[in-house]
């Protein structure tokens, strides 16, 4: 270990809000808040072991990406209890809250890509921290990046055309 | 389509704040907290209380770097650090007590990791000086056997990891000078006024 772990607190507020932005885009605002504890006491538990003192940003991103993972999977082996399933699932309106449009189409990207799609244009990340912290070529992440956006496009028009032609 | 995909910095901070409330309550429920730090209001300020599964390890006065309090108990007892009030019920009901006067002794467990083993030896000597009572520097120093190292027993006292709970406020200067406090003078007085040795102002 080439630093030393600081106390959890310190680490916990300096990397609670950039989570919170993560986990808003990758499982949707609704859910945020739960995948963020399983988050942060995944990381709790390992924190004696944690090896990377010196990137404990990157480590908690990594958990929070296995998370937002397991959640979907979760949500998917689910059953739907509707006879007729509503068009979306009805949640907080996109536009308000301080949220951009496109955010709430993020969380139904693939893996790859709602990761790439969320380092890179929600955190803001360059193309070669988002490669480190997805284990990847930075030429992967560019085409994650660059799918994902487009099916965000797509996903868009789309709806746009249902209220349209209402 | 980048300004699609913002997410205000506000409502993250908001909402972050929020979800980190909730892990913190629920991580010291968990007890996956080694060393849980709490507030404590009283008349010397507000106290911050660091409590372990050993017992109260720390406790340390307003004005004090917090984050230097924290990166301390990070390095000497564990890493897993955290603001949770509930394990820190206790010494916070133990200290409200003292301070309305309702309690001359605590019943808390101590945790003495952060005692080297002289300062060990005062402040057991030290934790012996009865509510309302004084001892001087020398008098602990004879009664841990080292009569000469009265100005070591200063030192120690000054280092205290535990004040108030554990009374360097009650040990003075040979000549009933209070001399010095980790906390600084005023708070000694205070306290000792709180226990009737300075008469009430």
């Amino acid at each position: 270990m080439s630093r030393r772990l600081p106390p959890f607190e310190g680490f916990l507020e300096a990397n609670r809000t950039t989570v919170f932005r993560y986990l808003t885009a990758a499982v949707g605002p609704i859910d945020a808040d739960d995948v963020f504890q399983e988050t942060f006491l995944a990381a709790l538990r390992a924190y004696p072991r944690c090896t990377e003192a010196d990137r404990l940003d990157r480590w908690i991103l990594r958990i929070a990406s296995r998370k937002a993972i397991d959640h979907h999977r979760g949500v998917a082996r689910r059953p739907i209890p509707v006879a007729a399933p509503p068009e979306r699932p009805t949640e907080v309106d996109p536009g308000a809250n301080g949220f951009g449009p496109a955010v709430a189409a993020v969380r139904d990207l693939p893996a790859r890509q709602r990761d790439a799609v969320a380092y890179r244009h929600i955190l803001g990340f360059t193309v070669a921290d988002t490669a480190s912290l997805m284990g990847c070529s930075e030429e992967a992440v560019r085409a994650s990046a660059y799918q994902g956006l487009r099916k965000l496009k797509e996903q868009e028009l789309k709806e746009r055309a249902i209220w349209t032609n209402d | 389509m980048d300004e699609r995909l913002t997410i205000s910095t506000h409502e993250a901070d908001r909402g972050s704040a929020q979800a980190a409330d909730r892990f913190r309550a629920v991580a010291g429920d968990k007890g996956l907290v080694d060393v849980a730090v709490g507030t404590v209001g009283s008349p010397v300020g507000e106290l911050l209380v660091a409590v372990t599964a050993r017992g109260l390890a720390a406790i340390s006065f307003e004005g004090e770097d917090r984050d230097r309090v924290l990166d301390r108990l990070a390095r000497e007892l564990s890493p897993r650090v955290l603001m949770a009030a509930r394990p820190t019920d206790d010494v916070r009901r133990e200290l409200d007590e003292y301070f309305r006067g309702a309690r001359r002794r605590f019943d808390l467990r101590l945790d003495r990791r952060l005692m080297s083993p002289f300062a060990k030896d005062v402040l057991g000597a030290t934790a012996r000086v009865p509510f309302g009572r004084l001892a001087t520097y020398g008098e602990i120093a004879g009664r841990i056997g080292r009569p000469r190292a009265a100005r070591a027993v200063g030192a120690a006292l000054g280092a205290n990891p535990i004040p108030i709970v554990v009374p360097c406020h009650r040990v003075i200067g040979a000549g009933g000078n209070l001399t010095g406090y980790g906390g600084g003078l005023p708070r000694k007085e205070l306290l000792l006024r709180l226990e009737g040795s300075l008469p009430s102002e």
